[in-house]
């Protein structure tokens, strides 16, 4: 009796696997799979589920409003990676056979991962605005795209910005910039640039790493700010590292308009950290601000008010929120890209990539999308998988972020060139790198 | 090189006295908040000779309750008390279902135990009130805001936080509770006892089970003015966990069974970390109190393996 028992239960076990082998298949011949590496938990969930939300919702909006991209669904899975590289190298490895199109690590040290496997999967990463900066030379990285900046842009902004400030670049000469920095390979990612123009402009780099362990313990770093009294803060922060600062730097009283952080650094729940003496701290942004846009409305009416979301509707529209609709933005404008290259409604990897590289989300395009004045009208071209686009900088006024310039230009005269001689010191270093074979789709 | 070690920092200390002062303070919080993470340990450790892994997270378990019933519109005392109510269910809950069941069992198990106990109460804490971070209700608890700064000669300034004044206070306050409760009450005693001998106090009668329960929500008491105090310096999220492995160091130094080597182990560790960080750190690119820690306490092993307040074994055979 135990015996039949068994059987029975290994004959529907078998029949259920072959069944949803069966429909797995099917899926993939009529959705286009898309994994969201996320984290929802953890040290790091602070800045990960606004993120992953906005990313979530937007694909989920196309779905309920459109039926997908060229009429075919999207299917999102989520895999919960909690910013550790070994999770999201086991996150990637577990979907990558379910027809995945592009990967978002949202880590740096998971993009670093990713790296070498992109090529040899072919599978494209988007590493929105972080990652390898040279990964941005597409000769040399062919399946990789950072587009609309690399972090080395980013701090060739903010050293131009505060030069603006000081009346000119010229006048930074004798200044000191402090740059407080998340010791991994995102906080140390953009030292070597602005090592670089701390020479070419003559100002001082005085650096303060936060472990990892130290997130929520800066009281030292802070102090020897106080000593050192830099003359300008630059913070390269995520997770909870970006409040703690916040709320150091308004006790040790630097003044909050000298401090700025890069675009990870621009959250909401950020800045509210830091109280009323958070005021007139500033962030770099490529992403909107605020939720008056009709897409943002159309995820509220097809997705967070039909159940859909896990989103609270009184976080749309926040910095890192919007950051997450913006990635899903040009995950979709790839997909549309790819569609029309390949005249394939469902697509490969590699057809991912070609769309990718042939991206050109222009202002008519965001107006369509119902983003206009979403994020500056961005293009990637075979050479140039970055951009290089202007980013703007935002204010905190204590409720709410406010965007307080215009857009600034990186430095791609400086950038530039130093990407190049990275892209090659990469490849050297990781010989045999293979050559480029990818056709231009441009 | 011999100048930046043996004499620089000392003139640097001497040209800014504010700023050795203040040092000097946060180093002092510093301690103290190390010392109310090391208690919780301490309190474990002495009762059931159990590390427990899962003070940590019960440090943003408690944090978190508080902070999201409140949340949930319960007025800020009434939330702080049903708090202490939580941990005292968990206390219970972890005396009937992990300790109870492991009575006798190798050390190693138990700190097994702990750190399914650890996992546990992620998942838990993450079920109930999400993996976003939330800001600790220090005003509505009347805890002060905002410092004060005293000048200090032409330019010289000493900062002083009131939730860290707070802080110490609390500690103090605690710990000297901890202490009459230990010292001068029956379970106090009973406790002592346990921590001596589990079968000698067994056989006049105490009942290891009451004193597991009551040294766990003992424990859930420090996390939860831990959590506090930590959350209102940062914000209340499940990174905390981390910051509650900055009382290994101190437990070395201390000892693990030692109430005062917690609180003077703290301190050390805190003043040190700070000086060291601020005066010598720079030699080799800062960033060297995360292991500073541990070097002060290995160095205090060398002359006292047990710790400075542990107690001494000696076995023969």
């Amino acid at each position: 009796m135990k015996n039949i028992k068994q059987l029975a239960l290994g004959t529907a076990v078998a029949i259920g696997v072959g069944l949803s082998g069966a429909m797995t298949t099917v899926a993939q011949a009529e959705e286009n799979y898309v994994p969201l590496l996320t984290y929802r938990t953890g040290p790091f969930a602070a800045s990960g589920i606004h993120i992953a939300n906005g990313m979530h919702d937007y694909l989920k909006m196309l779905n309920e409003r459109d039926g997908g991209i060229g009429g075919v669904k999207l299917v999102t899975e989520e895999c919960e990676t909690g910013y550790n590289a070994q999770k999201g190298v086991e996150c990637y490895e577990a979907t990558k056979g379910k027809g995945a199109l592009v990967y978002n690590p949202y880590s740096t040290g998971i993009t670093l991962q990713l790296i070498p496997k992109a090529g040899v999967d072919k599978i494209p990463v988007l590493s929105m605005g972080y990652g390898l900066s040279a990964a941005a030379v597409g000769s040399t990285f062919p399946w990789v795209f950072n587009v609309p900046d690399t972090y080395w842009d980013g701090a060739s902004v903010v050293i131009k910005y505060i030069g603006e400030q000081e009346g000119g670049l010229e006048n930074l000469k004798g200044k000191k910039i402090g740059y407080i920095f998340l010791d991994a390979g995102y906080g140390r990612e953009p030292i070597p640039l602005l090592e670089q123009l701390a020479e070419k402009y003559g100002y001082e780099l005085l650096q303060y790493p936060v472990g990892i362990k130290e997130m929520q313990n800066q009281s030292s770093q802070w102090l020897n700010v106080r000593r050192d009294r830099p003359d300008y803060m630059v913070m390269w922060g995520w997770g909870a590292m970006n409040p703690t600062a916040i709320k150091e730097a308004v006790k040790i009283r630097f003044p909050m308009d000298k401090f700025i952080g890069v675009w990870w650094s621009a959250g909401d729940d950020d800045a509210a950290a830091g109280g009323e003496g958070a005021k007139g701290y500033k962030a770099m942004n490529f992403s909107g601000v605020g939720r008056d846009f009709p897409a943002l409305d159309d995820i509220q009416k097809y997705v967070v008010d039909a159940g859909l979301s896990s989103t609270d509707a009184e976080t749309m529209g926040g910095t890192l929120y919007n950051r997450g609709v913006l990635n899903s933005v040009i995950i979709a404008e790839g997909i549309r890209t790819a569609q029309e290259l390949t005249g394939k409604k469902v697509i490969t990897g590699e057809d991912m990539r070609m769309g990718l590289e042939a991206l050109d989300l222009t202002e008519e395009r965001l107006k369509e999308l119902g983003l206009s004045g979403f994020a500056h009208p961005m293009k990637v071209t075979c050479e140039d998988h970055a951009g290089s686009h202007p980013v703007f900088i935002q204010e905190w006024d204590g409720k709410e972020w406010r965007q307080a310039s215009g857009w600034i230009e990186p430095m791609t005269d400086i950038v530039r060139p130093l990407l190049e001689k990275a892209a090659a010191e990469y490849a050297e270093k990781n010989a045999p790198w293979p050559a480029r074979t990818e056709p231009c789709p441009n | 090189m011999l100048y930046d070690i043996f004499i620089d920092p000392f003139v640097q200390m001497y040209e800014m006295p504010d700023f050795f002062l203040q040092v000097l303070w946060e180093g002092f919080v510093a301690g103290i908040l190390y010392a109310l993470i090391a208690l919780g340990f301490v309190l474990i450790f002495k009762a059931s000779g159990v590390f427990n892994f899962a003070q940590g997270i019960m440090v943003v378990f408690a944090g978190l309750t508080l902070v999201g019933l409140h949340e949930n519109g319960v007025p800020a005392y009434l939330a702080l008390i049903l708090t202490i109510g939580v941990m005292g269910v968990l206390a219970y809950g972890v005396e009937r279902v992990v300790m109870r069941p492991l009575v006798n069992q190798p050390d190693i198990i138990l700190l097994m135990a702990t750190i399914g106990l650890t996992y546990f109460l992620i998942g838990f804490g993450e079920f109930v009130f999400g993996g976003e971070p939330k800001q600790m209700i220090t005003e509505e608890l009347g805890l002060p805001t905002g410092s004060t700064a005293f000048e200090f000669g032409e330019r010289g300034l000493v900062i002083l936080q009131h939730i860290d004044i707070a802080a110490a206070v609390i500690a103090v306050i605690m710990v000297a509770a901890l202490g009459i409760f230990f010292n001068k009450t029956r379970i106090g005693r009973a406790l002592r006892a346990v921590a001596d001998d589990h079968q000698a106090a067994l056989s006049v009668g105490i009942s290891l089970n009451q004193i597991w329960a009551i040294v766990w929500f003992a424990a859930g008491l420090v996390a939860l003015a831990t959590g506090i105090m930590w959350g209102a310096r940062s914000d209340v999220s499940f990174a905390l966990e981390i910051v509650a492995f900055k009382a290994l160091p101190v437990l070395i130094l201390g000892g693990f069974t030692s109430i005062p080597g917690a609180i003077v182990g703290g301190l050390i560790i805190g003043f040190g970390e700070k000086i060291g960080e601020l005066y010598w750190g720079g030699l080799v690119g800062g960033g060297i109190e995360s292991w500073l820690a541990y070097i002060i306490a290995l160095i205090f092993l060398l002359f006292r393996p047990q710790g400075l307040f542990g107690e001494r074994i000696i076995e023969r055979v």
